[in-house]
């Protein structure tokens, strides 16, 4: 009785599927509490706005999962339509052409015009081919900024430093007044690659990685970048610098709860720092080194990009096309900013949040972009490496070790350099 | 035993046939893949690769970072296998003495076995949270000022305890059972024969006891090699740096986060050789002085 029963429920539940005749297309992703249900509420309305194409978002985990397991599904022909690749795994998705379509190949394909001149600076070079060509999609796209703990400068009657210099003159006071002065959440993004982007500093041979794959190498021993390190350690061991370990939550906790006076965060984290800070702050650029000739330029955008898999068929890349156009539309990349705190990508889209009134309701809101959008350098544009996530995990072991007082800081970055030049040598080899 | 009769000389194949492919699909077909592609370098999206012989053996062997890891991964197994196995056995001996409210202590000791090791992991990274963590007051108490995820050596410690405690319930079972398997008869034979209770534990409870503790040995050591990846994972938080991991956790690192997967091959088929070594030598060396009744 209960089988017949079960089977008219399974044909009209295919029925239903088909009935309506939409292209379904995948989106997997890395992200995850607030972050992640924004996306969803975006595919909502994506889907909501039109009835040829559906989307469907899946999270795969953290940044680095989502790439395994698209790399995995792409070996075993399973991929998704879009998938959401990190800053540090672009050189990874990049370098392997024919695993995805290029993002202004396929919106153009679809027949839409494509302008990179829509985009803002800061977000044009950092997922396009050496050519300019959009390879990936710039989705969620973030800076390092600096979060100020307000009441702290208050109490302590110090303003927000624009460099390190000044950072230096205030910490004794703030930390007079009972704050721990600075706390960062990744040194990896934010005192490395973001370093040598916002004191236009090369980072890497053949164009920061971006000419060519072969003989790369990492320029970890600059004598600025030591600078940088050893004045942390010794912030850390006077008292002025907290370091809680690799996890970006364990150094970011001491800020929401108002112990700390500046948090290096992302741009992106100030949609859960609304909710989640106990004390009200503000935001402002990351800070450089004065003493540095030619800083202060602009940081790259961090954050992730969304790449269109290839070996799909031509009505489902029509609809990635369609997508991606959806999402550059200036509703929606506002909507993704002031939902998020990710910048908007497009000019437009800037524009439109600040006729608003957006900015001065919500100045920390526009610090991410401004800063995306300083003087640019030769330097400040990114970089491309192969391996990179394991570069980074390197790093991050070389620097725990630091603040540990295990090993110097010059013996550390000495340490990176080499092995982070062995795997470049090692993905020089996979890639050729 | 009883010898089993079948009709057709086909059909004890068909029976063990569901065994075997699984065997052979979740065993030997990756094993054959690992121990291939450890000789390539590949694309991570498999578009090309490169024959490279030995090197990615040569890299990983001749890494001091690998000989590292190696190091902590054997002091890691030592360590958690000789203390889980300890702690289960005094506490199965004590456990075994209890007459009254015995069931209620079984239980008590037992009931941690069935936490999955991420939950484990999860409930020890917030008994060391370097903000709120309980243990680390404790420690502070003591004027340790313990930092789990920075210092290599606390993260160490705190690593071998979670998975010390989650193993000790595995032990205590196998052993309660083993010592509720020795008849009465022996045991009351030496008592009347020796009023020391330790010396009658090393002369007639563990030599009855062996096989329940050779049997343990490897399983304990097979989880610390491997099992301990979920306690290990959610307490470095995904973010290893400096702290200690194991072997496994490395080639977990390199192969599906940095998409190195022919370095990667590499050290599962070294792993894949150590355990082998590990298991003929236990077989022929240890096992020789357990006697089976």
């Amino acid at each position: 009785m209960f089988k017949p029963l079960s089977l008219a429920g399974f044909a009209l539940a295919i029925s239903a599927t088909t009935s309506m005749a939409a292209t379904n297309i995948t989106w997997w992703h890395g992200m995850a509490g607030r972050n992640g249900e924004v996306i969803n509420e975006v595919a909502q309305k994506f889907n909501a706005a039109q009835s040829t194409c559906a989307i469907t978002p899946v999270s795969k985990g953290t940044y680095e999962e989502a790439l395994a397991s698209g790399i995995a599904a792409f070996r075993s022909g399973e991929q998704p339509n879009i998938l959401q690749v990190f800053d540090a795994g672009a050189a990874t998705i990049i370098n392997a052409p024919g695993a995805v379509i290029p993002a202004e190949d396929l919106i153009t394909q679809a027949g839409y015009t494509f302008d990179r001149e829509a985009f803002i600076e800061g977000v044009r070079y950092f997922y396009a081919a050496p050519d300019g060509k959009f390879v990936g999609m710039p989705f969620n796209s973030s800076a390092p900024i600096m979060y100020v703990n307000t009441e702290a400068l208050e109490k302590a009657g110090v303003e927000a430093p624009k460099t390190w210099e000044e950072f230096e003159a205030v910490a004794p006071k703030l930390k007079e007044a009972g704050y721990l002065p600075l706390v960062q959440s990744q040194l990896t993004w934010q005192f490395t690659e973001n370093f040598f982007s916002r004191h236009n500093i090369q980072f890497a041979t053949n164009n920061n990685g971006y000419d060519s794959v072969v003989d790369t190498k990492i320029n970890m021993t600059d004598p600025n970048l030591v600078m940088m390190f050893t004045k942390l350690k010794a912030w850390a061991d006077e008292g002025y610098f907290g370091y809680y370990g690799a996890g970006w939550n364990d150094n970011q906790k001491l800020f929401e709860e108002g112990k700390a006076a500046f948090w290096i965060g992302s741009s992106g984290s100030f949609g859960g720092l609304q909710k989640t800070a106990q004390k009200p702050f503000s935001a402002t650029f990351l800070p450089y080194w004065n003493s540095i000739e030619g800083a202060g330029t602009n940081t790259f955008i961090g954050g992730a990009a969304l790449f269109a898999m290839s070996g799909k068929p031509e009505a489902e890349n029509k609809c990635t096309a369609d997508f991606f156009q959806f999402l550059t539309s200036p509703e929606i990349q506002k909507f993704y900013h002031q939902a998020t705190g990710y910048v908007a990508i497009t000019k437009a889209a800037y524009e439109l949040a600040k006729s608003e009134g957006y900015y001065k309701e919500k100045p920390a809101a526009e610090v991410g972009i401004q800063q995306l959008m300083l003087k640019s350098g030769d330097w400040s544009k990114g970089y491309r490496l192969g391996f990179y996530p394991q570069i980074r995990e390197i790093m991050e072991r070389e620097y725990g070790r630091i603040f540990a007082g295990e090993t110097t800081v010059e013996e550390a970055l000495k340490t990176i350099e080499t092995e982070a030049n062995e795997l470049l040598a090692r993905f020089a080899k996979t890639a050729g | 035993m009883k010898r089993v009769q079948f009709s057709s000389p086909y059909l004890p194949y068909l029976f063990i046939a569901p065994q075997m492919a699984i065997i052979f699909v979740f065993f030997y077909w990756p094993s054959v893949q690992a121990i291939q592609s450890s000789f390539y370098l590949e694309d991570p999206f498999g578009f090309g690769s490169t024959f490279v012989g030995l090197s990615n053996y040569a890299d990983a062997l001749g890494s001091v970072q690998y000989q590292a890891i190696a190091r902590f991964t054997v002091v890691f197994t030592v360590l958690v296998t000789f203390l889980s196995l300890g702690i289960g056995m005094l506490l199965a001996v004590k456990a075994d003495a209890v007459l009254k409210g015995s069931s209620t202590y079984k239980t008590l000791l037992i009931w941690v076995y069935a936490i999955a090791p991420p939950v484990a992991g999860l409930m020890g990274m917030m008994f060391f949270d370097q903000h709120i963590g309980p243990l680390v007051k404790l420690a502070g108490f003591f004027g340790w000022d313990m930092k789990v995820g920075l210092n290599y050596n606390d993260t160490a410690i705190a690593m071998i305890i979670v998975s010390v405690w989650k193993q000790i319930p595995y032990n205590f079972i196998f052993i309660l059972s083993g010592l509720q398997s020795i008849p009465v008869s022996v045991r009351e034979a030496a008592a009347i024969d020796c009023r020391s209770g330790v010396r009658r534990f090393w002369t007639m409870t563990l030599p009855l006891l062996a096989p329940t503790a050779f049997f343990l040995l490897i399983i304990n050591m097979t989880y610390s090699l491997f099992d301990t990846f979920g306690v290990i994972d959610v307490m470095v938080k995904d973010k290893a740096a400096n702290n200690p991991i194991t072997l496994v956790y490395k080639v977990y690192m390199d192969g599906f986060r940095g998409n190195d997967l022919g370095g990667s091959s590499a050290q599962s088929v070294i792993l894949m050789i150590v355990v082998f070594v590990l298991t003929i030598f236990q077989f022929r060396f240890i096992e020789r002085r357990v006697h089976y009744n």
